[in-house]
């Protein structure tokens, strides 16, 4: 792998490079980690869970082992609806709207904690704030035991969740299940907000086992509405058949003889529902560099996608989940896909790549419709797009739509990454903006946000 | 929810017994409920009290990780709540054994609340009755105004972190004066101050003529004190009529202030818009205290669990599974702060010294160590001392009164810091300081602290509501701030004005701090400027001053 990478970044030098590029690669390269699954933290004194400050302790859980609720959905689910709806009347009231879908960390013995995709709320007030803490300071708390002042006493790792922020992916406990299962729940909501873009008729494989019923049947002499265009045919017809009808000029209808086989009628048929059909590929970037918060953003929004496709087209939609550093891989599921850690280089091409590949290859292009969803932090070692922007122009010839999500770093100037750049250099978004979207996000954004992005790469 | 059974309520009668018999004051009645977790869905929203009034947001998953105990300083999860009679919850599976412990645990918060002068404004009604009434009122105005009911209690809710808490209090415990105190008061408060605007020499000269006065002719001196001033200005006493005829200006939280001076909550239609209010702020000065006493609270059941429980001649043979229990609840965690641990210890050290006469005078002025090391007078006066302490302390006061350097070495306490450790990506915990004043500053950071913040309405001719928030070294969270003020100006009526204070730029953070080695002293400098935010029609801006 690291002898991979070095090819590559000795390929890239020669051929010419900015200071600044060559640090970022040298950092992604340097950061030298795996793309695990997160397992057990290694040995050593780890501190587990969440830290306890005065107020966590309760007398319910510490004398009787009893936990305590602080609201819940599920245990009203009659009232999402309900919610939901007060919601939109509140935006009609003018004020702002106060639920909010995320993601809500439950937290489960000796640290298993389990992230369940709900709405929430806050009550705001005024509050003071913590002064931010000194850089690669966390908050002083209490201990007590043997040590010198200075002693370090345990550690935990940086990116399995934290206490206070409690929300990085990549911590593996939850099985898959449990992501479609709220998932579903949680596309319900999303689905008032939008639907699929440009979703042809493709194909039609599938049906539903689901059957409509129509007035599209014609019978004649008996049924449940008289077609009068087509009854007024048949009479014609018939006339005609008869010579009643001399002269087309001047036609006397007071002479017409009408049989009762000429009236025809539509009556109710069963009809076999067809769907049109969609395929997802979502795309993510796991190199080094996306360490931390962006890898968050990115992954809750194909959450929040992952999510509303499920519920929405749940029987249409397919979906394939490929990573992506200097190469690419796909993986069997969401799971695999939400948890796999970052390192790595980054080349971007080499996902798209393999997008045109399963589609070449397994001839998806003429029965589906493909869609494409794209994150990443906006670092590419293909700088200019030499590579990547003829692959991206082959996707656009079969794709519905592709979604590109940067999340970018805090302290980067704002929309100055080099996939941002070659992007519109290229001027594919201004050209065919009805395929390609582009989504830019900060690094602080939050959940709102994030569903606004949405809304960009799909509406 | 249904009560315990016989053979239980029978052990809790015992268990009223021994406590009492130890010192313990508390209401002969109370109630014990055995809760499933199916009622523990639907009463912890409630935070415990079954007849809170309903809404929405309970029904909500409510996001707490930011400003978690500062949004719900309710805290109420007791297995107890303070109501008359006092209501406990419990599981249905509790061994005998351990429900004594819970039972006497149960007894000292019981006995708190109902001695702790923080809680002497919930000492006269019960509050389950009252918050009944009010969620049939808020019932019966939801079945009229329907959403709007709703959006009544949000804003309320905004600010019900604001009540005057401490001047309900002190209003409950303002001396009555009489006319001639009353005289005395006005003369130095007002008079001199606001009518004459003496300078300090003077106003000091004053005093001491009046203590002279009194010093020369005891009772009749008050007389011969004013008789002077009456000659020296005659209008002294016109004025003083006059403010009597006033009444007294009293201090009022923005609740208040609204259900006052709002024009919009007082015109007809809106009127029923104050019962909300003051449903809401009641029950946020119901639960005030809880919070503002969590470690001395724990700290008092955990300290008379353990002395009760081992007393208990019912129970004998379960003391190994009572240890292992109690030492759960009661240890000091490595990294972490536990209220009954902390408050537990403090207790007995109190009690130690008190009983050793350890804060009297004659101890406080020895200063050579070895002496101050083996003093003891031997005063026995511990227990009546860490009851006079439950009555009078809340947290802030307790840790900062009795959290010693002694206490800290004894229990080898210290301040865990975390810093980032770049190379390996994992946050260090480490020793920071083991200083009794580190310490100290630590708790009382994490320790409950609504920020100050009044109102400013010198004269009501301007139509805005001018909020100032007195700053104490922390910003507002900016987050808030637009929907908490849009809440406002809805009960206001018209634009709202808040000025606070914002960081414009820290600097001095930390070198590049590897691992190992005591981290650099905090040189972080914070600039503050104050800057006013307006909320005018739904839209914020925000000016600096």
């Amino acid at each position: 792998m690291d002898k991979e990478l070095h090819d590559i970044y000795a390929e890239l030098k020669t051929r010419g490079l900015t200071k600044e590029q060559e640090e970022k690669i040298l950092t992604e390269i340097r950061y030298g980690g795996s793309h695990d699954m997160p397992g057990e933290p290694g040995s050593g004194a780890m501190i587990q869970g969440e830290l306890h400050g005065f107020y966590d302790y309760h007398d319910l859980m510490s004398l009787q082992d009893m936990l305590i609720f602080m609201g819940g959905y599920p245990i009203s689910l009659r009232s999402l609806d309900e919610l939901m709806e007060k919601d939109k009347q509140r935006a009609k009231d003018g004020f702002p709207r106060k639920i909010r879908v995320g993601r809500m960390i439950k937290p489960g013995k000796g640290g298993k904690d389990r992230i369940v995709v709900v709405p929430t709320t806050v009550e705001e007030k005024f509050i003071h704030d913590k002064l931010a803490p000194p850089e690669k300071e966390g908050e002083s708390s209490g201990g007590s035991g043997d040590g010198q002042e200075g002693d370090v006493i345990g550690e935990q790792p940086v990116h399995t969740p934290e206490p206070g922020s409690g929300t990085g992916p990549g911590e593996g406990e939850e099985g898959p299940h449990e992501v479609e299962s709220s998932a579903y729940d949680l596309g319900r909501i999303l689905t008032e907000k939008f639907e699929l873009p440009n979703l042809k008729d493709k194909g039609k494989k599938r049906s539903l086992t689901r059957y409509t019923y129509d007035l599209t049947d014609r019978h004649k002499g008996f049924g449940q509405v008289l077609d009068k265009k087509a009854t007024l045919r048949e009479i014609v017809e018939t006339n005609i058949n008869l010579g009643n009808i001399p002269d087309p000029s001047a036609i006397d209808p007071t002479g017409f003889l009408i049989t009762p086989s000429d009236r025809v009628y539509r009556i109710l048929s069963k009809e076999k529902d067809y769907e049109s059909q969609a395929l997802i590929f979502f795309l993510r970037d796991y190199s080094g560099s996306m360490q931390g918060k962006v890898t968050e953003l990115v992954v809750t929004q194909h959450v929040l996608i992952y999510s509303w496709l499920l519920y929405q087209y749940a029987r249409q939609v397919e979906s394939r989940f490929i990573l992506h550093d200097t190469s690419a891989r796909e993986v069997e599921d969401f799971h695999t896909y939400y948890n796999s850690k970052v390192a790595g280089g980054t080349k971007v091409v080499s996902a798209y790549r393999l997008v045109n590949e399963i589609v070449e290859t397994e001839n998806l292009a003429r029965d589906y419709n493909i869609y494409v969803f794209h994150g990443t932090d906006g670092d590419d070692w293909d700088a200019e797009g030499k590579e990547t922007l003829p692959e991206l122009k082959k996707m656009l010839t079969y794709a519905s739509r592709v979604g590109i999500t940067i999340a970018e770093h805090a302290g980067t100037t704002h929309r100055s990454t080099e996939v941002q750049k070659y992007l519109e250099k290229s001027n594919l978004l201004t050209e065919k903006p009805q395929i390609v979207r582009l989504d830019t996000i900060r690094e602080d954004s939050d959940e709102p946000r994030l569903i606004e992005g949405i809304k960009k790469l799909i509406s | 929810m249904e009560l315990i059974d016989q053979h239980t309520k029978k052990i809790m009668e015992g268990c009223k017994e021994r406590a009492q018999a130890v010192g313990l004051r508390f209401q002969d009645e109370s109630l014990e409920y055995i809760v499933t977790n199916r009622d523990l869905l639907e009463i912890s929203p409630k935070l415990m009290i079954p007849t809170l009034y309903d809404y929405w947001v309970h029904d909500v998953q409510v996001l707490q990780e930011k400003g978690k105990y500062e949004l719900y300083p309710s805290n109420p999860y007791e297995t107890v709540i303070n109501t008359r009679p006092a209501i406990s919850f419990y599981n249905d599976n509790n061994p005998d054994w351990l429900n004594v412990m819970i039972f006497y645990h149960v007894l000292g918060h019981i006995d708190f609340f109902q001695n702790n002068i923080y809680f002497q404004h919930t000492w006269d009604y019960d509050f389950t009755g009252q918050a009944l009434s009010d969620k049939r009122v808020i019932a019966r105005l939801r079945a009229e105004k329907n959403k709007w009911v709703d959006y009544v209690i949000e804003f309320a809710r905004g600010i019900d972190n604001l009540v005057g808490f401490h001047e309900t209090l002190s209003h409950l415990n303002s001396a009555v004066l009489d006319r001639q105190g009353r005289r005395l008061n006005f003369y130095f408060d007002i008079f001199l101050q606001s009518v004459l605007k003496v300078r300090v020499n003077d106003y000091v000269k004053e005093i001491e003529r009046y203590n002279r006065c009194i010093g020369e002719s005891g009772e009749l001196g008050e007389k011969i004190f004013f008789s002077e001033i009456e000659q020296k200005h005659p209008e002294f006493e016109t004025l003083f009529q006059k403010s009597l005829s006033e009444k007294p200006k009293k201090r009022q939280d923005l609740i208040q202030f609204l259900l006052d001076h709002s024009d919009f909550l007082n015109k007809e239609k809106n009127r029923w818009m104050k019962t909300v209010l003051q449903v809401v702020r009641n029950t946020s000065l119901f639960f005030q205290p809880q919070i503002r006493t969590k470690i001395i609270n724990e700290g008092w059941a955990s300290y008379w669990h353990e002395q009760l429980f081992l007393k208990d001649e019912r129970i004998k043979g379960q003391e190994v599974a009572f240890a292992r229990v109690n030492a759960v609840v009661t240890s000091l965690p490595r990294v972490g702060l536990n209220p009954y641990a902390l408050g537990m210890r403090l207790f007995h050290e109190i009690e130690e010294m008190a009983d050793k006469g350890r804060y009297d005078y004659e101890f406080q002025r020895l200063l050579d160590a070895e002496t101050r090391e083996i003093f003891d007078a031997d005063t026995r006066q511990g227990r009546a001392f860490i009851f006079a302490v439950r009555q009078n302390y809340c947290d802030a006061m307790f840790v900062h009164s009795f959290l010693t350097q002694e206490f800290i070495n004894r229990y080898n306490l210290f301040v865990a810091g975390k810093r980032l450790n770049k190379r390996k990506m994992v946050w260090e915990y480490y020793i920071k300081s083991r200083d009794v004043g580190e310490y100290r500053k630590m708790i009382q950071d994490s320790l409950y602290h609504p920020p100050h913040i009044t109102v400013k309405n010198d004269n009501d001719n301007k139509p805005e509501l001018y909020l100032v928030h007195h700053f104490e070294g922390k910003p507002l969270v900016n987050e808030f701030i637009a929907n908490t003020m849009m809440g406002i100006e809805y009960l206001w009526g018209k634009p709202v004005k808040l000025e606070t204070s914002e960081v414009v730029s820290q600097t001095g953070q930390h070198p590049d701090g590897s691992a190992g080695g005591v981290s650099a002293k905090d040189t972080s400098e914070v600039v503050w400027r104050r800057v006013v935010y307006t909320m005018e029609n739904r839209k914020l801006s925000k000016q600096f001053i």
